[in-house]
């Protein structure tokens, strides 16, 4: 395995396609009390990614998530963030917005902000000046000289989100950032993550919601049970299941059945089957030539959700779906 | 806005320095410093009123009288005679009533009589000024007795012709007064040193307590090292207390000087007033900070309130065992119970406050102070360790406390993993 700490020091290491890396992580290990929580888990998330790291509750996303910024160290493995082996060494261009809010409940928003902002080394004066700022651009300025304790559950989640961000980090890291969130402010939330990669910022982000990484990452990685068994492109996992073909025949029946494949199952006029692994031009030669009277056929990719349900285990996905909320899984 | 921050972090005391001044300023501003402010109040508003029903219920309760019962002649004599005295004793001559007049032959039982009367008749004197009995409570007779036989003295014409007038050459004090006073002094310092500790010890912790209620600790802890955190809070307390014992000063001095008085008519500590108050502003910050470090150790474990006081009592217990020891140990100067209370670290600061008022050396103080601040190195060390380990493994919402049944069942194997980790568990 790669010694991390011999990667060069100028930016990060790169993966195997040569891309630099804004994480990298061998064999993260962390047991609790004889649990194993996180049992080896590989991440190499690119820079400027939007990467997610997608799961059940319980899974140990978040514990993987605070061994990489360092809040708890892995009791075996290898992390470098950034370019450092101790990611509390580079704390000031990173933000993290922890899964459990909080806020000094007396602390005027702007404060807030400024405060986040001065833990990451921004001056506080400079923190004020861009909590205001920020505030205001996200139509928030009436909140500025509120107090947190004044504030809806929602507008304080918005003003710590806003803190995670005033020292402009270079990587960003949410840890279920659209809990607790309404649909609009979902979206907001979805947009401001693709305007932090737009310019550059790495973006990891946990989600137990698979639509919200289908829609917005790159990458991500599949966790369950401590373990990861896939991480890469999003394309890459939905391609790990073969795609759906649906075809609609006029011939009810003939040699050209025998074609179908194994799999094949009908609904009315229609057949639904996995793509064969030979592809699809042996199977649309041998449906002529068995003069089947093909009406339509589409192949579907298959989705990430399909993906998960085949890397991670049904179980696991069973999981996922009992784990949305109400509202989702209606 | 700037270009995307390069990196780097805070060392362990800027941003100690940022969580104690945030910590300070909410201190400061918060409802609950005008309450630690008017603290002290309460004691002496509590002690001015009952000292004031005590003294109205003492007016109330008839001072113990002294009857007699003889015959006519000598029961004359007898008054006339605690008059005289009453004049030269000032308040040493009890009351005298008449209880009975007693014909020639007549006899007279005072125990009886005792027990019979309504009248506040703490003992009766009978017989005659020559031989008088003198009948009540053993402590009331005896005390009695001398000046029941100056009196009878006086009346059967056996006391002094005259009484010289004494001239009076006032002094400040006297040793027996000196040390007497100064005892009152150490006593004073180790008793404010005491409650002043323990009370700010308890508001770091409920302040801890409360940051952790508002979860903020883990941003905290991603951003700064976890030591910071302690150190900063346990600072930040200090300087508020310091500002607490400022404006306390203040006020007290000023009322005091208004009302016309100085600080020279308290008894003076031996090592002088400036030394003493100096002393005790530097004890009491190395006993706040001995105690502060282990209650916030304490405080990282706990996830409530009521686990805060069950953690905190075997701490609180054992400092009033430590305060009470210090108290013993000031009877005992130069004692080798003085010494060992001094060596104990959490005792230490209060038997050498008691000390400064006793004994005018300062060496010791040296000695002392350093000791402590060695104890205080090593134990806000030890402190902070146990807080960072601690501080990350529990919490309001914490996986050791959610319970298994509200769980979806297929990750249920997974709960131990948060159970385990014990921190804040999501909520979806």
């Amino acid at each position: 395995m790669m010694k991390l700490g011999e990667a060069p020091m100028a930016g990060n290491v790169g993966d195997a396609a040569g891309r630099p890396l804004a994480i990298e992580a061998r064999g993260l290990v962390k047991t609790f009390d004889g649990f194993t929580a996180v049992d080896g888990v590989d991440l190499s998330v690119p820079q400027g990614a939007i990467y997610g790291v997608l799961g059940p509750n319980g899974a140990g996303k978040t514990t993987t998530l605070r061994m990489l910024l360092g809040i708890i160290d892995p009791d075996a493995g290898l992390r470098r963030v950034l370019g450092h082996d101790r990611p509390q060494e580079i704390a000031h261009a990173i933000g993290y917005l922890p899964e459990e809010r909080g806020l000094y409940p007396a602390m005027k928003a702007y404060e807030a902000i400024a405060f986040l902002g001065a833990l990451r080394g921004l001056p506080l004066a400079e923190g004020r000046k861009r909590g205001k700022l920020l505030l205001e651009e996200h139509g928030l300025g009436y909140a500025i000289d509120r107090q947190i304790r004044q504030l809806s559950k929602g507008m304080a989640q918005q003003v710590q989100l806003l803190g995670t961000l005033v020292h402009e980090p270079r990587l960003v890291v949410f840890d279920e950032p659209f809990s607790g969130l309404d649909a609009l402010n979902q979206g907001k939330l979805e947009k401001m993550i693709r305007a932090l990669a737009a310019r550059g910022t790495t973006v990891i982000f946990s989600t137990h919601v698979i639509a919200h990484a289908e829609r917005l990452c790159d990458e991500v990685a599949i966790i369950a049970g401590g373990k990861v068994p896939f991480a890469g492109p999003v394309g890459v996992a939905r391609d790990r299941i073969r795609p759906q073909v649906r075809l609609e025949t006029r011939a009810r029946d003939g040699a050209w059945r025998r074609a179908l494949p194994a799999d094949a199952l009908p609904e009315g006029a229609f057949w639904n089957f996995t793509l064969p692994e030979s592809g699809i031009e042996p199977l649309l030669r041998a449906l002529i030539e068995g003069e089947a009277g093909i009406l339509s056929l589409s192949i579907e990719r298959a989705g990430l959700h399909d993906a998960f349900v085949a890397i991670a285990g049904e179980a696991a996905a069973r999981a996922l779906e009992e784990d949305k909320p109400e509202e989702q899984r209606r | 806005m700037t270009s995307p921050n390069r990196g780097g972090r805070l060392s362990t005391l800027a941003a100690a320095y940022i969580i104690a001044r945030r910590d300070f300023a909410a201190s400061l501003f918060s409802r609950s410093f005008i309450f630690f402010l008017l603290g002290p109040l309460f004691p002496l508003l509590v002690g001015g009123l009952a000292g004031g029903i005590g003294a109205k219920v003492q007016q109330n309760v008839e001072t113990p009288k002294l009857g007699v019962a003889m015959n006519e002649a000598d029961v004359i004599a007898m008054t006339r005679a605690r008059s005289e005295l009453a004049g030269k004793l000032n308040q040493g001559v009890p009351d005298l009533v008449e209880v009975k007049r007693l014909k020639p032959g007549e006899s007279f039982d005072p125990a009886a009589e005792m027990a019979r009367s309504h009248a506040n008749l703490a003992a009766i004197v009978s017989g005659t000024p020559q031989a008088p009995v003198l009948t009540g409570p053993p402590d009331r007779i005896e005390r009695w007795q001398g000046v029941v036989s100056m009196m009878a003295a006086e009346a059967a014409g056996l006391g002094p012709k005259a009484y010289p007038p004494v001239a009076l050459s006032k002094t400040a004090t006297s040793t027996a007064d000196r040390n007497s006073s100064r005892v009152i002094t150490a006593q004073a310092g180790q008793v404010v040193l005491f409650l002043l500790t323990m009370l700010l010890a308890g508001m770091v912790l409920s302040n801890l307590v409360e940051e952790k209620g508002n979860k903020i600790i883990e941003v905290l802890a991603a951003a700064i090292p976890m030591d910071s955190v302690f150190l900063g809070k346990l600072f930040a307390m200090l300087a508020v207390s310091w500002v607490g014992l400022s404006v306390w000063g203040l006020m007290i001095g000023t009322v005091w000087i208004g009302a016309g008085h100085s600080l020279g008519e308290f008894p003076a500590p031996a090592v002088g007033w400036p030394m003493f108050l100096a002393l005790a502003v530097i004890y009491f910050s190395l006993a706040y900070l001995l105690l502060g470090s282990l209650f916030l150790a304490i405080g990282s474990m706990a996830t409530t309130i009521r686990e805060v006081q069950t953690l905190s009592m075997p701490i609180s217990m054992i400092q009033l065992i430590n305060f009470f020891f210090a108290s013993y140990a000031m009877s005992k100067p130069g004692s080798a119970i003085e010494l060992i209370a001094a060596i104990i670290p959490f005792s230490s600061p209060f038997t050498m406050i008691a000390r400064a008022a006793q004994s005018p050396e300062l060496w010791p103080h040296a000695v002392a102070i350093g000791w402590e601040m060695l104890c205080v190195a090593i134990l806000v060390r030890i402190g902070a360790r146990l807080f960072r380990t601690w501080v990350m493994k529990s919490g309001p919402s914490g996986g050791n406390k959610r319970r298994w049944w509200h769980r979806p069942a297929a990750v249920a194997a997974n709960t131990a993993a948060k159970a385990g980790e014990g921190l804040p568990a999501p909520h979806h």
